[in-house]
């Protein structure tokens, strides 16, 4: 008697339990089927252009022009990816050796003041819209460069000076982190044997942070690639690949901003934008890729 | 060989001067590099603010927008920000804290866990854009409803899910196993740990998590743009869902780079300078909570 009664007293736990298990697994499964339904989304109306259009994938890889109005329509997407690569790799390069400068004064010659400081106003960096860069970029960089460089001033070189901005607390973040993360032993058995900051920081430090440090990089041309409208504002649309730096020129992601509003779905103009839109997710992926075999590496 | 060991003394003595003199000269260039990024931030911060908060007046802030004449304000893009980024925390703060903590308690070890944790990795860092056409796929397209404020909120809490999910897993990994061992010991059921011993720990890796996912939404605009439009129903305080719904963020976009104002140039000198305002907001009140945490635990 006593038994079948806390039996029945210990039921509603239960009951909550599953309750809980299954709202959670419910949750999960939703997350699941938007993460299936977006890549199943972008990737069929992607390879439509393909399938049902029969635009050839090599001549949307390498075509040298964009016109879907031209007669006949040419959908090449190389200007696009040479303008999306070129911005976020030189982006990368600016911010990367500042990210790791700002890292080594946080956590190596100033914590205190870097940690109090530095920390929070980069990380205010990260909160700020991206639509305002590019308008910073838009009002004070373009000028800039029209004044002192031949051409209009927009063009990648603008387009990479805003994302540098943009990425910095993304690298700085990471950086800091896997400095803070070194055992201290290896930092003092280096000074213990006489080497000065300089020597311990290019010597230690350095090679034993690097897939960390890369981790950080790969990850800001991972949101560098991705960013739409602060690059739209300053790089100028221009659809061809620039001799210059200071050259209009063009991303992926801004085709498809300024181009899905002006196409009808399910023409070959709009499905060819989702292509690009299909590119954009398997670069990401890649990206994804390479900081997961970097972290792997960085464990041993 | 006389001067052997004069010379090596010699070299260690200039070696030892030129490493030092390394050291201060990379010491000296960490501390330049590090003041110019601070004087540089300041220095952005200051123009945005300077250009734009002198010239504030409440007509702007709570002004309708104009398509042609001059004086146009922001207060229904001022408004649909705020509204937007409401709805999508309502829905993507419950949704993505319950899949990370499925994620993290009640999810079997097995492949099909390790690939859904990839694909949510891999899903947080997918650019804004993408989720934007997924939400004109959705909405547009098989719900025929449109560039509308939920289109754009569900988009953004789409786009805000994965993160949330992740922040939560962590958050709740990095619990001490004492704290959960000790519950279970006391008798309590799995979902009463979480509850009562788990979450309230890891609450404060959580709030850190919705406040950056907030910030995120608040400033996000390639989503915005796609799914809920450039401009607004022209009337304050329309909290009709279906109705189209531009943000603060889209509308200097959609000044600075199509609109036909006059006074184009001011308009987006003073959004701007509320957009920065409203964030540097957000983060002294958050950090404040925090200041008052670090105090109490000295």
């Amino acid at each position: 008697m006593a038994q079948s009664l806390e039996r029945q007293k210990a039921k509603p736990h239960l009951v909550e339990e599953w309750v809980g298990k299954i709202y959670t697994l419910i949750c999960i499964l939703f997350l699941i089927i938007t993460i299936v339904s977006l890549v199943y989304f972008v990737a069929s109306k992607g390879l439509s252009t393909f399938f049902v259009n029969h635009v050839n994938v090599a001549d949307l890889l390498t075509g040298l022009k964009w016109s879907p109005d031209g007669e006949p329509a040419l959908y090449g997407a190389l200007p696009f990816i040479f303008g999306s690569f070129s911005t976020s790799l030189l982006a990368a390069l600016i911010a990367a050796p500042l990210s790791f400068c700002a890292a080594v004064f946080m956590i190596e010659i100033a914590p205190k003041f870097g940690r109090k400081f530095l920390q929070p106003v980069i990380e205010l960096l990260a909160g700020i819209p991206s639509v305002v860069y590019g308008f910073v970029g838009l009002s004070v960089i373009v000028p800039f460069f029209r004044d002192v460089f031949p051409g209009q001033g927009v063009g990648i070189a603008a387009g990479a000076l805003v994302l540098s901005i943009m990425i910095l607390p993304t690298i700085t973040t990471i950086a800091t982190d896997a400095l803070a993360a070194l055992p201290k032993g290896l930092k003092e058995g280096s000074y213990a044997l006489g080497a000065t900051r300089w020597q311990t920081i290019y010597r230690i430090v350095l090679p034993t942070t690097l897939p960390a440090l890369m981790t950080g990089i790969v990850l800001g041309i991972a949101r560098a690639f991705g960013e739409a409208l602060a690059v739209q504002m300053v790089i100028g649309n221009a659809p061809h690949i620039p001799r210059s730096l200071f050259e209009s020129a063009s991303t992926l992601t801004s085709a498809i901003t300024l181009n899905m509003g002006n196409t009808a779905t399910g023409t070959v103009a709009n499905n060819a934008l989702w292509s690009l839109a299909l590119i954009l997710m398997l670069m990401t992926f890649v990206f994804v890729f390479i900081v997961r075999w970097l972290e792997g590496r960085s464990k041993i | 060989m006389k001067s052997a060991t004069t010379g090596t003394r010699g070299m260690f003595t200039s070696d030892r001067g030129m490493n030092n003199f390394n050291n201060r000269m990379f010491t000296f260039f960490v501390w330049g590099i590090s003041a110019c990024i601070i004087l540089f931030i300041c220095a952005l911060l200051y123009l945005i603010l300077q250009k734009g908060l002198p010239s504030l007046t409440w007509d702007f802030i709570m002004g309708l927008p104009s398509e042609m004449e001059e004086g146009g304000g922001i207060g229904p893009a001022l408004f649909n920000s705020f509204y937007m980024l409401l709805i999508s925390l309502l829905i993507a703060v419950p949704l993505g804290m319950m899949a990370g903590i499925y994620l993290a308690e009640f999810a079997p070890e097995n492949k099909v866990i390790s690939f859904v944790r990839i694909c949510v990795e891999g899903l947080a860092s997918v650019p804004s854009i993408i989720f934007g056409l997924f939400g004109i796929a959705l909405f547009v397209e098989m719900f025929q409803v449109g560039l509308t404020i939920i289109g754009g909120a569900v988009s953004l809490a789409f786009l805000n899910l994965p993160v949330m999910t992740r922040v939560t897993e962590e958050a709740i990994r990095a619990v001490p196993q004492d704290m959960k061992q000790a519950s279970f010991a006391l008798g309590a059921t799995h979902l009463q740990t979480i509850r009562r011993a788990l979450i309230p720990t890891a609450v404060s890796g959580i709030v850190t998590g919705i406040c950056l996912v907030a910030g995120r939404a608040f400033g996000e605009s390639a989503v915005i743009i796609l799914t809920a439009g450039v401009t607004t129903s022209g009337e304050m305080w329309d909290f009709n869902l279906l109705s189209p719904g531009e943000t603060l963020a889209v509308h200097l976009w959609y000044v600075q780079s199509e609109a036909i104002v006059p006074d184009a140039v001011s308009i987006s000198d003073k959004s701007a300078a509320v957009l920065v305002f409203i964030i540097l907001m957000f983060n002294i009140l958050f950090r404040i909570p925090l200041w008052i945490k670090e105090r109490k635990s000295r």
